[in-house]
């Protein structure tokens, strides 16, 4: 009952699932780009956020460097502060770059827009990037179109 | 009306019975495994039966779930213009829920139906009676190996129709549907998390691996020793972990994607 062959069979059998991790990991998954991921933190505070998530890229002249890594409210000024890791390559993005945020399209998914200052400093660990532009909400700005059209009918 | 309460704490204590001897016999299985990584022969001679018997019908079923997947998901997401989404829509769905509990649900069919006939069988046969007589423990000689092959054997299989899924509602949407190959794996690795979708899932499986054998082995060894009672616990090992892995799912997918 017990053969050469069964041993063969169970090794293919391991081997094959150990290929299926493999492949979910390297080709499905984003474990490449999380894994022995280093970078720097910064923070932006800004006045609304809605629609940006966890793990939203960082992008600079719409190149990734980094991703949001964390998103909570300051109880003492009600605004929204933003912790984003910065990629180690980049390390000279000067330290008055404006933070925004943009969507993907029209109706994509959020992400933090950097555009670089021109100050000699560069940010660095725990920097705080200061001018910041919050998100557009759809919403508000229909409503405030209807409300323009609207006033300018009459 | 009395009758009728009889009845029903007759039921009961006879399921609370069925409950704690479930129980004592996982207790009994456990104690057994560490003595049996000292004869690997039984585990692999077990994974052959359960794990490498099943590889075939999971891979098969995996393609054809992954294809039947690209095809409906591009169809239907062309019409809001979303097709690029099918790879992640396609691996979430199947990394998250398809694959472990389609795979628990066949492998119950498949290997959980033959470990409960074969033990049952082996206990109408008088053959555990006829270990204990030879002062071999059956539990440890003949249930433990097959309720760890089990164990082992369903998350690797869940691994396997994932992988296999994917690849299938790749060969649909992008072979035959035209999709453009790099949208599909690059939207589906911006959305895949490889701790929260693949780990989590992985974690199913092996919570459903856990189930799946101790209700064959134990359905088997709690047969009643003819062939009406083999015969029954074959059809009670199917329907409860059917069922047992559908509820844990849903428990599991409320406590993991809640949020």
């Amino acid at each position: 009952m017990y053969s050469k062959t069964m041993e063969l069979w169970v090794g293919v059998f391991v081997a094959a699932g150990l290929a299926a991790l493999l492949m979910l990991a390297l080709k499905v998954s984003n474990f490449t780009a999380t894994s022995g991921e280093s970078g720097y933190t910064i923070s932006a505070r800004f006045d609304d956020v809605a629609g940006l998530n966890l793990r939203a890229p960082v992008r600079m002249a719409g190149v990734r460097v980094g991703r949001v890594s964390s998103i909570y409210v300051d109880s003492d000024r009600f605004q929204a502060v933003v912790t984003m890791q910065i990629d180690d390559q980049y390390n000279n993005i000067p330290l008055d770059t404006t933070a925004s945020i943009y969507t993907e399209g029209l109706l994509g998914a959020k992400y933090i827009g950097l555009e670089p200052g021109g100050d000699m400093e560069a940010l660095k660990q725990g920097s705080e990037i200061i001018i910041t532009q919050s998100s557009i909400i759809l919403e508000k700005l229909i409503g405030q179109l209807f409300v323009k059209l609207t006033g300018g009918s009459d | 009306m009395m009758n009728v309460i009889r009845i029903l704490g007759r039921k009961s204590l006879h399921s609370f019975g069925r409950l704690g001897r479930g129980f004592i016999f996982l207790l009994q299985i456990l104690t057994g495994i560490p003595q049996l990584f000292k004869r690997p022969r039984l585990i692999v001679q077990q994974l052959y039966s359960v794990g490498v018997m099943s590889m075939t019908i999971i891979v098969v079923s995996g393609l054809f779930t992954g294809m039947v997947l690209g095809l409906q998901l591009f169809n239907t997401m062309q019409d809001f213009g979303a097709e690029q989404s099918v790879g992640s829509v396609t691996a979430l769905s199947l990394v998250r829920e398809l694959g472990p509990v389609l795979t628990a649900i066949f492998f119950a069919g498949l290997a959980g139906t033959s470990l409960t006939a074969e033990i049952g069988l082996m206990k109408t046969t008088e053959q555990l009676s006829g270990m204990e007589m030879m002062a071999v423990d059956p539990v440890h000689r003949v249930i433990a190996p097959r309720f760890l092959a089990g164990f082992i054997s369903v998350p690797v299989l869940a691994l396997m129709f994932s992988a296999v899924a994917i690849q299938g509602g790749y060969f649909v949407s992008v072979s035959l549907l035209g999709l453009d190959s790099s949208v599909y794996w690059g939207q589906m690795q911006n959305i895949v998390d490889w701790d929260d979708d693949i780990l989590n899932g992985v974690i199913k499986s092996v919570v459903f691996g856990f189930v799946a054998a101790w209700i064959a082995v134990f359905e088997g060894y709690d047969a009643v020793p003819t062939s009406e009672g083999v015969s029954r616990a074959t059809i009670r090992t199917v329907v409860h972990t059917s069922l047992s892995v559908l509820g844990l799912d849903f428990i599991m997918t409320a406590l993991m994607f809640g949020d």
